[in-house]
C-alpha cells in the first residue's frame, strides 16, 4: 500500500512553493515522522514529516515548484526496513545503531556521487554557466526530471544575453591581455530570488509606493533601563527563567504610547480607517533566509517575562526555519532593532498595512547636557516611520516622545503615565 | 462451453498489432494475467503482416534492383548481360521477413506466459469477450487495440484486383505496366516508389497542393522534385473523379485546374488514408459508440466512457503510427499496474521510407507560425556533407525549428538517405528539452550524414561551419 506525500495547506494566501531540499533520497526507507523535505514559500519555510514508515519514491526534485495538495512523493508502506539494519549480527544495540548510521552515511555518499538529476547538463547549459557565471544548480529546471534547459538558463539571466563578441571587442580583449599583470576579471554571480526574498522586495516597494511615509527621530537616555536591568536581572532570571532584555521594555513602551496616540494603531483599508483595539506587536527578526516579522500577541496583557519568552521562542523557530504563517499574521505595529548590527540611525520602512514602525539603534556613550552639566550617558537614537496619510506629524512626534519618556523613566510604565 | 470453465484474466487485449501485443508483453512483465485476442493467425497486425514491414522489404529489394539496373556501372560494377527481375523471389524474400518477425513476436508472447486466443474478439459486456462464436473469456480490464483499415473511395470501391489498397499493392504477382496512386502520403509514395523502380509507369494524384502532407512546403516541394527525377509523375491539386474504360483500357479520371485528365491504369492504388477498425467489435453491447470518423474517445489514461474498457492505437486520437500505438500500449499497461505511464505526444517522429527518406518530428515552421511562436530556423543541405558526397546521398536537407527566445528545439524535418534513423537524435534532444545549440555542440562522428543534423542545429544561430 502506497501513501502519497502531499504538500499540506499552509495558509490561505499560499498556493505554491519550492522544494528547498529533500532530506531523504529516492528509494530510502523512512521512519514515521522522519523529516522528509523543506518547503519554501513566499512567506515561510516549513518542513514535511513522514506520515508512515516505508520506502519513499520521490516524484519531485529540489528546486521544483509545487502546488498545495500536489503529490511530491509516495511511501510504500509494504516495503520493509532495509535488511542491513535487521540482519546486523552485532550484540550491542548501541553498536548496531552506530553501524547502521555508518552504512547510511556510506550510502549517502554513494548517492551524492551518482546524483543523476542535477549533474546532467547539456552543452549549451554548460556554456552559459561558464560564460555568464550562473550555477545551474541554482536554476529551476523545466526539462525531463527537472533538468535545466538552455531556456531555463536564459530565463535566469535577468538582463538580455550578452551579444556575441564583435571583431573589435575581441581585438580589445587581445590587447588588454597583452598588457600583463592585469587584475583578475571582475566577476558577478547570479542567483534566482527565493520566493521569500521576492515577497520581501515586493512588500517593501509596495509600502514605499502606497504610504506617505515619513520618519521622525528622537533619542533616549538608556541609563535608567540599564540600571533597572542591572539591579533586577538576577532576581528576574531566577523568577521567570528568561533574561530581562531591552526588547520587552520597548514593547511595553510602545504599547503605552499606542494607547496615548491611537492613530498609530490604525490603518487604511480602501477609503476607510480601521482602528485596532488590540496590541499585537511585530518584532523584526533577521533569519538566514531574510527578514521575518513574527507577531507577539496581546502585548498589553503580557508580562515583561512573557514578552521575552515569546521573542526567544520566535527567534529559535526562525533560525530553524519553522515559523508558521499564523506567526506572521495580525500585527498592528512593528519594532525593528538595527542596533544589534551596530546601526546608529536609520529610517525603517513600514510593514504594510501597518501605520507605524519603531527603529531601535545601537546604544552609544555620548556627552549630553544633564541639568547644565555635560555628562556621558548611554544614548540611543529612536526613529518612527509612519504613514502620514492617517498619522499627523504631531501624533507621531507625541508617540515617540512618549516612548522616549517611558524608556528614560520606566516607572511610567508601571504608573501608566 | 459451460459457464464454470470461463477463463478469467486481469487484462484481455483485442488486437495483436503493435499496440496490442506490446501492451500484452508489458502487462505480463508487470505480473498481470493477460489474454491476447487476434483474428489473424500471425500476430503483428497491419504493421508486420501487410504494412510497415513488408513494404520496407520491398523498398529495400527494389532499391537494390534499381541500383543494379541504373547505377551499378557508375559504381564500377560491370554486369554482363541484361539485369532482370524475378518478382517471385522478391515476394518470397518479403514473406520470409514477415514470417520471421511475426514468429518472433509469437515466441515473445508465448514465453511471457500470455494466453493467445485466435479468432475475432467481440465485447459482450460485464467484462466478457467472445472469441469467434464459441469461446468466452472475462477480464477485469479490456484493452481495445483493433487498429485501422484502408479508406475506400465511394465512387471507386476496392475490388482486390485492379482497384486495390496497400494490402494488395505489396503483393502484385506481376509488375503493372501502369500504376495510378491516389493519395501522395507515406503509403502512396512508398509503394509508388517500389513499383516505379520495378518498371511501372507510376502516376501520383494528390488532392492537396503538396505531397507528403504534414511537412513544410519547402520540404515537400523538395521531395516532389526528387520523386519526379526518379520518374514518378506527380499531379498535385488534382481531384480524382472516377475510373472509366477508354479504348478498352481502364483510365483514372481527375480534375486538375478545371481540366479533366485521364491516366491509364493497369492497377490503381487507393492510399487516401486509413480509418479506425471497430467492425463487429460489439461496442454496442457495452454502450460505446465511436465518433463520426470512427474513433473511440479516450481520456489521457486511455479510459473509454465505459469503466474497465480502454482503447489505444489507430482507433483513438493521434497519428496512426505503429510506434505511437506501442508507446500507448506500454503506458496503459503501466497505468493499469498502478504505475506512471505517459506518452509524450509532442515528440512522435513520422517517416516516409522513400529514397531519399523523409522524417519529421514536432512542429513544422508553418505550424509554429500559426501558433504565433517566434522561431529561428536552421537548414543544412546534404550536398554540403562529406559522407553524403562520398556515398552518392547528396539529395536532402535538414531543417531545425527552434524557439527564438529559448532556443528549444520545437521540431525538425529531414530529407536524406536514412532520414528515419537521423531523426532519432533530434527526438532524443527534444525529449530532454534540448536546444538547437545543444544539437550543435554535441559531437558527431566524422564523416557521417548525422553531421548535417548538427550543422542544421548550428544554422539556427547562423553558425553552421560547412555552409554559408
Amino acid at each position: 500500500m502506497s501513501i502519497e506525500v502531499k504538500i499540506p495547506t499552509l495558509g490561505e494566501s499560499i498556493t505554491s512553493g519550492i522544494i528547498a531540499s529533500w532530506n531523504v533520497k529516492d528509494g530510502d526507507y523512512v521512519e514515521k515522522n522522519q523529516l522528509l523535505y523543506e518547503l519554501e514559500t513566499d512567506k515561510i519555510t516549513s518542513e514535511g514529516l513522514a506520515e508512515v514508515a516505508g520506502v519513499i519514491t520521490l516524484s519531485t526534485a529540489e528546486g521544483d515548484e509545487v502546488e498545495i495538495g500536489q503529490t511530491i512523493a509516495t511511501i510504500d508502506e509494504s516495503a520493509g526496513a532495509p535488511k542491513t539494519a535487521s540482519s546486523s549480527a552485532s550484540s550491542s544495540a548501541s553498536k548496531k545503531e552506530e553501524e547502521v548510521d555508518e552504512e547510511a552515511e556510506a550510502e549517502e555518499d554513494k548517492a551524492a556521487n551518482l546524483k543523476p538529476r542535477s549533474e546532467a547538463q547539456s552543452p549549451a547549459v554548460r556554456r552559459i554557466a561558464t560564460e555568464e557565471n550562473i550555477d545551474p544548480a541554482t536554476v529551476i529546471g523545466t526539462g525531463k526530471a527537472g533538468r535545466v534547459t538552455k531556456g531555463d538558463m536564459l530565463k535566469h539571466q535577468s538582463s538580455s544575453p550578452s551579444p556575441e563578441p564583435s571583431a573589435s571587442s575581441t581585438a580589445r580583449t587581445l590587447r588588454s591581455s597583452e598588457s600583463e599583470a592585469r587584475a583578475e576579471p571582475k566577476t558577478q554571480t547570479r542567483k534566482r530570488l527565493t520566493p521569500l526574498r521576492a515577497k520581501i522586495a515586493e512588500r517593501l516597494v509596495a509600502a514605499q509606493q502606497e504610504a506617505a511615509m515619513l520618519t521622525t527621530f528622537n533619542e533616549a537616555d538608556m541609563s535608567a533601563i540599564k540600571a533597572l536591568r542591572a539591579r533586577h536581572q538576577e532576581a528576574f532570571v531566577k523568577k521567570h527563567g528568561v533574561k530581562l532584555g531591552f526588547m520587552s521594555l520597548f514593547v511595553k513602551a510602545v504599547v503605552q504610547a499606542l494607547k496615548q496616540v491611537p492613530a498609530l494603531n490604525a490603518q487604511i483599508d480602501g477609503d476607510e480607517i480601521v482602528q485596532n483595539h488590540f496590541y499585537d506587536i511585530g518584532i523584526a527578526v533577521s533569519t538566514p533566509k531574510g527578514l521575518m516579522v513574527p507577531v507577539v500577541h496581546d502585548c498589553n496583557q503580557l508580562s515583561l517575562a512573557g514578552i521575552e519568552q515569546a521573542i526567544i521562542d520566535y527567534a529559535a523557530k526562525a533560525r530553524e526555519g519553522k515559523i508558521k504563517i499564523e506567526d506572521l499574521q495580525g500585527g498592528v505595529f512593528t519594532i525593528t532593532n538595527g542596533g544589534i548590527f551596530g546601526s546608529m540611525l536609520s529610517t525603517p520602512i513600514l510593514n504594510a498595512p501597518q501605520s507605524g514602525i519603531l527603529g531601535m539603534h545601537t546604544i552609544q556613550d555620548r556627552p549630553v547636557a544633564v541639568n547644565g552639566q555635560v555628562e556621558i550617558r548611554p544614548m540611543m537614537y529612536l526613529a518612527v516611520s509612519y504613514d502620514h496619510r492617517i498619522v499627523d506629524g504631531k501624533e507621531a512626534v507625541t508617540f515617540l516622545v512618549n516612548v522616549k519618556q517611558a524608556l528614560e523613566d520606566p516607572a511610567r510604565l508601571l504608573l501608566e503615565v | 462451453m459451460s459457464k464454470n470453465s470461463l477463463s478469467t484474466f486481469d487484462v484481455a487485449i483485442i488486437g495483436g498489432g503493435p499496440g496490442g501485443y506490446v501492451a500484452a508483453i508489458r502487462c505480463a512483465q508487470l505480473g498481470l494475467n493477460t489474454a491476447l485476442v487476434e483474428k489473424r493467425k500471425a500476430l503483428g497486425g497491419t504493421c508486420l503482416n501487410v504494412g510497415c514491414i513488408p513494404s520496407k522489404a520491398l523498398l529495400h529489394t527494389s532499391e537494390q534492383y534499381a541500383f543494379a539496373k541504373g547505377h551499378a556501372a557508375d559504381a564500377g560494377i560491370e554486369i554482363g548481360g541484361e539485369v532482370s527481375l524475378n518478382l517471385d523471389t522478391v515476394m518470397k524474400k518479403k514473406e520470409k521477413v514477415v514470417a520471421q518477425l511475426t514468429g518472433g513476436v509469437d515466441m515473445l508472447v508465448k514465453k511471457r506466459g500470455i494466453t493467445r486466443f485466435n479468432g475475432h474478439g467481440k465485447l459482450l459486456g460485464d467484462g466478457k469477450i467472445v472469441i469467434g462464436d464459441s469461446e468466452e473469456i472475462s477480464a477485469t480490464h479490456i484493452i481495445l487495440a483493433t487498429g485501422s483499415a484502408p479508406v475506400e473511395l465511394p465512387f471507386m470501391p476496392f475490388d482486390g484486383e485492379t482497384i486495390v489498397s496497400s494490402d494488395q499493392a505489396i503483393a502484385f504477382d506481376t509488375v503493372p505496366e501502369s500504376l495510378v496512386v491516389i493519395g501522395g502520403g507515406a503509403i502512396g509514395l512508398e509503394l509508388g516508389s517500389v513499383w516505379a523502380r520495378y518498371g511501372s509507369k507510376v502516376t501520383v494524384l494528390e488532392f492537396l497542393p503538396h505531397i507528403a502532407a504534414g511537412f513544410d512546403d519547402d520540404v515537400s516541394k523538395f521531395l516532389e522534385r526528387c520523386f519526379k527525377k526518379q520518374g514518378l509523375d506527380i499531379h498535385t491539386n488534382t481531384k480524382v473523379t472516377g475510373a472509366k474504360e477508354i479504348d478498352n483500357k481502364l483510365h483514372v479520371t481527375a480534375e486538375r485546374k478545371g481540366k479533366e485528365i485521364a491516366v491509364p491504369a493497369d492497377k490503381v492504388l487507393v492510399s487516401v488514408g486509413r480509418k479506425p477498425y471497430t467492425e463487429s467489435l460489439g461496442l454496442e453491447n457495452v454502450g460505446l459508440s465511436p465518433d463520426q470518423r470512427g474513433f473511440i474517445e479516450v481520456d489521457d489514461h486511455f479510459k473509454t466512457s465505459v469503466p474497465g474498457i480502454y482503447a489505444i492505437g489507430d482507433i483513438v486520437r493521434g497519428p496512426m503510427l505503429a510506434h505511437k500505438a506501442e508507446e500507448e500500449g506500454v503506458a496503459l499497461a503501466e497505468l493499469i499496474a498502478g504505475k506512471a505511464g505517459h506518452v509524450n505526444y509532442d515528440v512522435i517522429p513520422n517517416v516516409i521510407y522513400t529514397e531519399p527518406e523523409a522524417s519529421s518530428v514536432g512542429l513544422t515552421e508553418a505550424q509554429a507560425n500559426e501558433k504565433d511562436v517566434a522561431i529561428n530556423v536552421g537548414k543544412f543541405p546534404l550536398a554540403a556533407n562529406g559522407r553524403a558526397i562520398a556515398s552518392d546521398a547528396t539529395e536532402g536537407l535538414v531543417k531545425i525549428v527552434a524557439c527564438a527566445k529559448t532556443d528549444k528545439i520545437l521540431g525538425a524535418q529531414i530529407v536524406a538517405k536514412g532520414a528515419s534513423e537521423l531523426i532519432s537524435e533530434v527526438v532524443t534532444h527534444m525529449e530532454y528539452g534540448g536546444s538547437a545549440e545543444d544539437l550543435g555542440r554535441t559531437i558527431h562522428a566524422h564523416p557521417t550524414l548525422s553531421e548535417s543534423v548538427k550543422e542544421a542545429g548550428l544554422a539556427v544561430s547562423k553558425t553552421a561551419i560547412h555552409s554559408l
